[in-house]
């Protein structure tokens, strides 16, 4: 092959497939097996995904999958790797993949419950901020002033008004090995967290943010731009977070929220002085995060010291 | 696919890839490439959503019966040799 290709070249994931024009979620789901391999077992509850890989009896998935209901992910993934164990197969990853509202509503007891008993999982969060398989209803993980369905812009204004759920600091907080952040704009990205995640033993959660373009009502064509637009603008953060030691893995020069929103017919709405709130809000949160990672690294460098023989 | 009633298996398996399933229809603007501006850095078939790009000595080559035509790749283009045109042209 004379082309230098920067991801894996073998396709787990067949055209065909049910997804929308420009969908976040199927890249994030072809890099995902690309990192994983074939020797994958899938764990996919209610989502787009469950309707995506195609209509009886086709599927675009080459691995097999599981589908399970709406908020059993992380438990079925845990029990796919009890049967491995039993079975004696070792070779094999199991990767639980749910959208923001099976993982950060309805499916959170079970995610909690594979992380508290660290079942040896990869559990993959595709984040598209609202349940978009269903007609785009508002979930955890939608941001603060989003048009969805259930929070319609009107005379009165209903938009959404409570913040996005903070699923990567809820995993932090469990104590599992590897929790990661990425986006379908940064592949190689992607795919080496996946593959780190992959080696490590234990529940590993790694939130991918996918956008939707019928939900957010964008142009399909803009997918890529957006997720890299919203990194820089600090709408999401590329971090990994390591036995809780933080790192920021991507820091990009700033640009402004602005033409990040006004591409989504979803924020169109939004007042300037709003505008203006929710990015010192996100530039906060970017701060604090920068902090987060200097006072974790310094800590777990002085912690090593101490461990050197003198 | 299952010809007859027996053949069907007793819980729902989807078995059969689905790439037999032509998603070209969906289609509004067909990507055309010109490989003469071509330079290989492979950014649409990275980015392709639909896994409908080949890679080729001379340049990408389409796969028009799975493309929906989102337009990544063209919007994604390094030096924008990828033109979305109408399909009723």
């Amino acid at each position: 092959m004379m082309a230098k290709l920067t991801i894996p070249e073998d396709e787990i994931m067949s055209p065909g497939h049910m997804g929308c024009l420009g969908c976040g979620a199927t890249m994030a789901m072809r890099y995902v097996l690309k990192a994983a391999g074939r020797r994958t077992i899938l764990s996919i509850p209610a989502c787009c995904w469950a309707v995506m890989p195609g209509v009886w009896p086709n599927t675009c998935l080459q691995v097999p999958e599981l589908y399970t209901p709406f908020e059993t992910t992380g438990a079925s993934a845990g029990g796919i790797r009890a049967a491995l164990d039993a079975l004696g197969k070792k070779d094999i990853n199991v990767i639980g993949f749910a959208g923001d509202g099976g993982t950060a509503d309805i499916g959170i007891q079970a995610l909690s419950g594979a992380a508290d008993r660290n079942d040896d999982i990869l559990y993959i969060m595709y984040d598209n901020e609202a349940y978009m398989n269903t007609g785009i209803q508002r979930s955890g993980s939608t941001p603060i002033g989003a048009w969805t369905t259930t929070t319609p812009v009107g005379e009165t204004d209903d938009w959404e008004k409570s913040p996005k759920k903070d699923m990567v600091s809820i995993m932090i907080a469990h104590r599992i090995p590897y929790v990661a952040t990425a986006t379908v704009g940064y592949p190689e990205d992607l795919i080496r967290k996946v593959k780190k995640a992959l080696s490590i033993k234990g529940t590993k959660f790694i939130q991918i943010w996918a956008p939707c373009p019928t939900g957010w009502k964008m142009e399909p064509g803009l997918t890529v731009k957006i997720t890299k637009e919203a990194v820089s603008c600090r709408a999401f953060n590329l971090l990994e977070c390591e036995n809780g030691v933080y790192k920021v893995t991507m820091k990009p020069q700033t640009t402004p929220l602005k033409d990040y929103l006004f591409k989504q017919g979803r924020f169109k709405h939004l007042p300037d002085d709003l505008i203006k709130e929710l990015e010192k809000d996100l530039h906060m949160k970017y701060e604090d995060l920068l902090e987060m990672e200097k006072m974790t690294q310094a800590r777990a460098a002085a912690r090593e010291a101490s461990k050197a023989p003198s | 696919m299952p010809q007859t009633l027996h053949e069907i298996p007793p819980t729902p398996i989807n078995t059969v890839n689905s790439a037999n399933v032509k998603t070209g229809g969906w289609r509004a603007f067909k990507p055309v490439c010109d490989n003469s501006k071509c330079i290989k850095c492979w950014t649409c078939w990275k980015f392709c959503p639909d896994v409908s790009i080949a890679i080729s000595e001379e340049g990408p080559v389409y796969d028009y019966d799975h493309c929906k035509g989102c337009g990544i790749c063209a919007a994604e283009c390094p030096v924008k040799c990828i033109q979305m045109v109408p399909e009723n042209k």
